[in-house]
């Protein structure tokens, strides 16, 4: 069942939300701080943004020691992939429908 | 890049003939693979596709220009109006070509897709630009 991927599609149409998980992505886990370190935003900001992310399932909060660690999940990603390329088939399929309509005599 | 899906075909049939199949009720659930169809083809006008195993789909028609654009804005969810955040927007193009039609469908607005927590930031986050890119950077990332 592929689930509905507004969220993630949401999560993503954020300028910072995308740097904050390219980020974490190339990067691996990160804490709040650091990441407002390396972006133009506040600390508080990234953490909001953290926090949609989270929503989304595309990033995950760990305690590690005394810092919160966030990381990457990959499967809300990979569903949201899966999806659109579910509906460019389905688009696919139809579009060889029309095709086939269209030039019967 | 955009929250869209492009899809194209060359038909060997004039624009005029595609344009028939793509918005006549005749047509309509022959490539939908719907039951039935109806269509109110003018902007404004609600476009109704019956499944008997998924329900009902209901869409709103909102460009209609005779042969070469065509587009509807569709709900996610079976039973439910397209509004803001439970739709889509499928647009169809028909050019020539030779003696047939390049016929492109574009779906487009995936990232206003809508969930509660989500209803007033998306107004504010129009910007899509570029989300696709870390999709594939990132679903690249995970792929082993």
């Amino acid at each position: 069942m592929i689930t509905d991927p507004g969220p993630v599609f949401t999560a993503l149409a954020d300028p910072t939300r995308r740097s904050v998980l390219t980020r974490l992505a190339s990067g691996g886990a990160a804490s709040a701080t650091v990441l407002a370190r390396d972006l133009p935003v506040t600390r508080q900001a990234v953490v909001q943004h953290l926090a949609v992310l989270d929503a989304a399932g595309l990033t995950r909060a760990h305690r590690h020691g005394r810092e919160v660690l966030h990381e990457v999940r990959s499967e809300a990603l990979t569903g949201a992939a899966r999806w659109m390329t579910t509906i460019a088939r389905q688009w696919d399929d139809r579009l060889a429908a029309i095709a086939i309509l269209a030039e019967e005599p | 890049m955009e929250d869209s899906i492009v899809r194209e075909i060359v038909v060997a049939a004039r624009p005029e003939r595609v344009w028939e199949v793509l918005t006549t009720p005749e047509y309509l659930p022959r490539w939908f693979t719907a039951d039935t169809a109806e269509i109110d083809l003018r902007p404004g006008g609600s476009l109704v596709l019956k499944w008997a195993e998924h329900g009902t789909g209901l869409a709103r028609v909102e460009r209609v220009e005779e042969p070469s654009l065509f587009s509807f804005r569709w709900a996610l969810e079976p039973g439910v109006e397209p509004t803001p955040g439970e739709e889509t927007l499928v647009e169809f193009t028909l050019a020539e070509k030779g003696d047939g039609t390049l016929l492109r469908v574009v779906e487009s607005g995936f990232s206003t897709l809508d969930r509660p927590a989500e209803k007033q930031e998306w107004h504010r986050e129009r910007n899509v630009d570029g989300w696709r890119q870390v999709l594939e950077a990132i679903g690249g990332h995970f792929q082993e």
